[in-house]
């Protein structure tokens, strides 16, 4: 069965049934890898896309659901947004699995709350499991890239 | 050290004549079939010769000018690359921006652990491993790069200066760039001793420059983990496991299951019974609708509150073991009269829960097996693959990928999933690739957990509160069984208690350990031993000092004091000052304190806790860390930061429970972990050293969970005498 998907300004033809959960069509499919597999049951946030700007699990996202709207997954965030120079600066990764479900809650935080405060952070992330840890720099780095200054110094001294 | 200092194969104009005799004496270094001393040796069996493009195994310098430093270690999150990376610029003076670290191939003989005997990651010991050999390394290099320079200028060697990458000679005004000079290190022969940096002298190492490389590609999706990989004419397996440890394939039906499109065959594997498909959802799918049987005849049925019932029992004298003794000192005997101070302390099983679930990808064409994944112990992962397909373990090719986190469980001394995937890829045959996946409820029930563990402690105080003598008894499961000469008592069990500074400063301790046997499997977790001994020495350290009426911190360092331990101290102190130990908090709020040494390092933490709802609520952290020289200071901050959650994680709610032998937690949801509104602020301070480096990667985790129950036993007035702290 033949379904169009919008995916990062693109349109893909996708050859699969309509419960396919989203994450394993970009995956397997398409070869858009970015966004991981994680949980499977909507947990932990690997998997974060956005719909039409917000926010969802592609792991529990039919692509039936996803038809006739505008997907975009960390390939489409471009390289360059704001949040992406802030993680690099940041050095917020460590072992990265998480990150692009976190860059992607985080810009859909930021486009709807361009200055958000702690307490929106900690709601708009608290869906995205990082088992590395590196919570006190996407904090840091969601601050720093929203022009606000950044949490309390997180490097070495 | 001859297996580094090979000159460039590729993409430079090296005489012939002399990089063959190059190349062979490094044949010599690294050679395929050595008759087997040490375990390296034994296991490269099979290795082809190692490829000494480049600057030996090492480094490679290219035409480009770009230098390339191989990390024969684990890239698993601990940012290992970044200091590894470092080490070779600082003695090679190359250019930072220019130096880029790939994964190197699996071969013992040259990329042995020297920590270990086998190549592979844990323990904390990448930098500590490789300090001296890439220090030795760039060095080498850079003594080549002046030589040649000196020879083509004609001008005296120790007028030649590098740096960033550029050879120079100022008095001639005249500078050649290392990819220019490239040609002429043929003629050069590579010193055998060469002249390392004075510590003093580093400009990059402790620097801030010090900077992960794999930001960007983690920040973009672009990083290529193993559940990425995507090869021509891959299948994907998942593969239905017994739900209780030692459970066995009794029968199976196998008719929905190919009835799912886009499944390809469905086999049994020692393990349980593959489902072998087009994609990841065929897969899951056909694994879904496969009907299995298991045998639970030699399975574990217990539940995990019996088996901490009988660990209780041992602890206690009710069942008669054979104990294994791992301290004493003066008359045990006649020490433990009058009153005693009794304590006990119950830890759950543990997973490891890292956000990549664990998968392979293996190709098995007759006795040839390419293996691209994430593998920590390559040489135990060739080794148990070669048994599966009889080839010799160095010819068992492994393409080392990035892993989504491991915290050990990529460390496996069984290979488990690796395993699982070559029998699969054995059976599909021809040398197609084949992709294991495994769910987050296969990695979660799957075990390896960290095993459960019993501390009973009983202490004797003399006039001023301090330990006269200490008895200890810890009950638990090795961590390490099946790994190819271990002995019969796995050391990890009581590393952090046997090495403490605290049983030093007691003059009779009588200090034993059991480690019983049970199908649950159990392997490493972050920090290992510590991860219990650390909760069960420092709670009971501030237990004593309450009851001695003694400040926590002073009654630590009378304790130091007598032991000797000058780095607890130093740790202790800087911890305590930037914390503001003793000064005033808002009501509600307490310190709690701890000071742990683990793989070399010594760390020491004090946590600002309040109580929410009933559960502890970390605010601030600030950590002090003893790691000997500090390559990467904001990578060593890194793991501080993320250590400590991890520790946290476990601490406020890890735990694994067994129902007549099955896990009960099979998912985040019910394996709770610490989220973004729940972490700590971490500051770290690292105590200067000039000390060879040790780990960063483990000692920030175990500290967190006293550190709270000691702020908890200022809160409340009662110890902690089970983890996790909030109970499901």
């Amino acid at each position: 069965m033949s379904t169009t998907l919008n995916i990062n300004g693109q349109a893909y033809q996708v050859d699969a049934t309509p419960e396919t959960p989203l994450l394993w069509v970009l995956r397997d499919e398409l070869m858009l890898t970015g966004t991981k597999y994680g949980c499977g049951i909507a947990q932990c946030g690997a998997c974060t896309v956005h719909l039409n700007g917000q926010a969802v699990r592609s792991c529990q996202t039919p692509i039936q659901a996803a038809q006739g709207m505008k997907i975009t997954t960390i390939e489409g965030l471009g390289g360059t947004h704001p949040l992406q120079t802030a993680w690099v600066k940041h050095d917020v990764p460590q072992c990265g699995y998480c990150q692009s479900g976190q860059l992607m809650s985080a810009s859909a935080l930021l486009a709807t709350k361009p200055k958000p405060t702690d307490q929106d952070i900690d709601d708009a992330m608290s869906g995205n499991i990082c088992r590395c840890g590196a919570y006190q720099r996407i904090r840091a780095a969601i601050k720093d890239a929203s022009g606000q200054a950044p949490a309390p110094a997180a490097t070495a001294a | 050290m001859n297996a580094i200092l090979k000159t460039p194969k590729t993409g430079s104009r090296v005489a012939t004549a002399t990089r063959r005799g190059l190349i062979v004496s490094a044949t010599a270094a690294g050679g395929a079939l050595l008759i087997g001393c040490s375990m390296g040796d034994v296991l490269s069996l099979g290795a082809r010769k190692p490829d000494f493009s480049g600057l030996g195994p090492f480094i490679r310098i290219d035409p480009d000018g770009w230098v390339t430093v191989f990390n024969k270690h684990q890239e698993m999150g601990q940012g290992n690359h970044a200091g590894l990376a470092a080490i070779v610029a600082e003695e090679l003076d190359a250019d930072w921006d220019k130096v880029r670290i790939e994964a190197a191939a699996a071969n013992a003989k040259v990329y042995a652990n020297t920590l270990m005997g086998v190549q592979g990651t844990g323990g904390s010991t990448a930098i500590a491993n490789s300090w001296m050999q890439l220090r030795q390394a760039g060095a080498a290099a850079r003594a080549m790069f002046v030589q040649a320079a000196s020879t083509r200028w004609g001008a005296p060697v120790k007028e030649i200066a590098v740096k960033d990458s550029v050879v120079s000679h100022p008095a001639s005004g005249r500078s050649a760039h290392f990819s220019e000079l490239l040609p002429d290190l043929a003629r050069i022969k590579p010193p055998a001793k060469p002249t390392l940096k004075q510590p003093k002298d580093f400009t990059l190492i402790g620097s801030d420059r010090v900077r992960r490389k794999d930001s960007r590609a983690k920040s973009t999706g672009t990083q290529r983990y193993t559940q990425d990989v995507h090869l021509p004419n891959m299948l994907t397996a998942m593969v239905a496991h017994s739900p209780r440890f030692g459970g066995t394939v009794a029968g199976f039906d196998a008719a929905a299951a190919r009835q799912v499109p886009g499944v390809v065959d469905v086999v049994q594997i020692p393990t349980g019974v593959a489902v072998i498909a087009h994609n990841t959802y065929a897969a899951r799918q056909g694994r879904d609708a496969l009907k299995v049987t298991w045998s639970d005849e030699k399975a574990e049925k217990r539940s995990s509150d019996q088996i901490m019932a009988g660990y209780r029992d041992i602890a206690g004298g009710k069942a008669t073991v054979k104990w294994h003794v791992f301290q004493t000192a003066g008359d045990a005997a006649n020490a433990f009269g009058g009153d005693v101070f009794q304590t006990a302390y119950e830890f759950p099983l543990l997973a490891h829960a890292t956000m990549e679930p664990m998968n392979c990808v293996a190709e098995v064409h007759g006795s040839k097996v390419k293996l691209t994944f994430a593998s920590q112990i390559q040489t135990l992962d060739q080794l148990n693959s070669g048994l599966i397909v009889g080839a010799l373990p160095g010819s068992v090719e492994i393409e080392t990928l990035s892993a989504g986190g491991s915290f050990g469980r990529r460390g496996n001394p069984t290979s488990d999933y690796v395993a699982e995937c070559v029998h699969i890829a054995k059976h599909v045959g021809g040398g197609r690739p084949v992709k294991l996946v495994w769910t987050r409820e296969d990695d979660m029930t799957g075990g390896h957990y960290r095993p459960m563990v019993l501390h009973t402690i009983a202490i004797k105080t003399d006039k001023d509160g301090y330990p006269a003598a200490w008895r200890h008894r810890v009950v638990t499961q090795s961590t390490s069984k099946g790994l190819p000469g271990a002995g019969a008592f796995d050391p990890s069990a009581v590393e952090g208690t046997k090495d403490s500074p605290y049983l030093k400063a007691t003059p009779v301790v009588d200090g034993q350990a059991y480690l019983a046997d049970c199908p649950v499997t159990t392997l490493w977790w972050r920090s290992v031993g510590a991860t219990h001994t650390a909760m069960a020495m420092e709670h009971t350290i501030d237990q004593l000092a309450h009851k001695a009426g003694k400040d926590p911190a002073d009654y630590r360092r009378e304790l130091y004091r007598r032991a000797g331990a000058t780095r607890h101290l130093a740790a202790l102190d800087l911890a305590c000052q930037k914390a503001g130990w003793g000064q005033p908090l808002p009501a509600g709020t307490a310190r709690g304190l701890a000071v742990h040494e683990s793989f070399g390092t010594v760390v020491a933490q004090v946590a600002e806790v309040t109580l929410k709802d009933g559960a502890p609520k970390v605010g601030r952290v600030v950590c002090a860390i003893d790691c000997g020289v500090a390559i990467a200071r904001d990578q060593i901050a890194a793991q501080m930061e993320g250590g400590i959650c991890y520790g946290l994680s476990a601490a406020l709610y890890g735990a694994i429970t067994l129902k007549d032998g099955v896990p009960e937690q099979t998912n985040f949801d019910g394996y709770r972990v610490l989220r973004m509104n729940e972490a700590p602020t971490v500051e770290t301070y690292i105590v200067p050293s000039a000390n060879p480096p040790s780990g960063a990667g483990e000692p920030g985790t175990p500290l967190i969970a006293p550190a709270v129950a000691n702020a908890l036993l200022v809160l409340t007035g009662k110890p902690t005498t089970s983890l996790p702290f909030v109970k499901a």
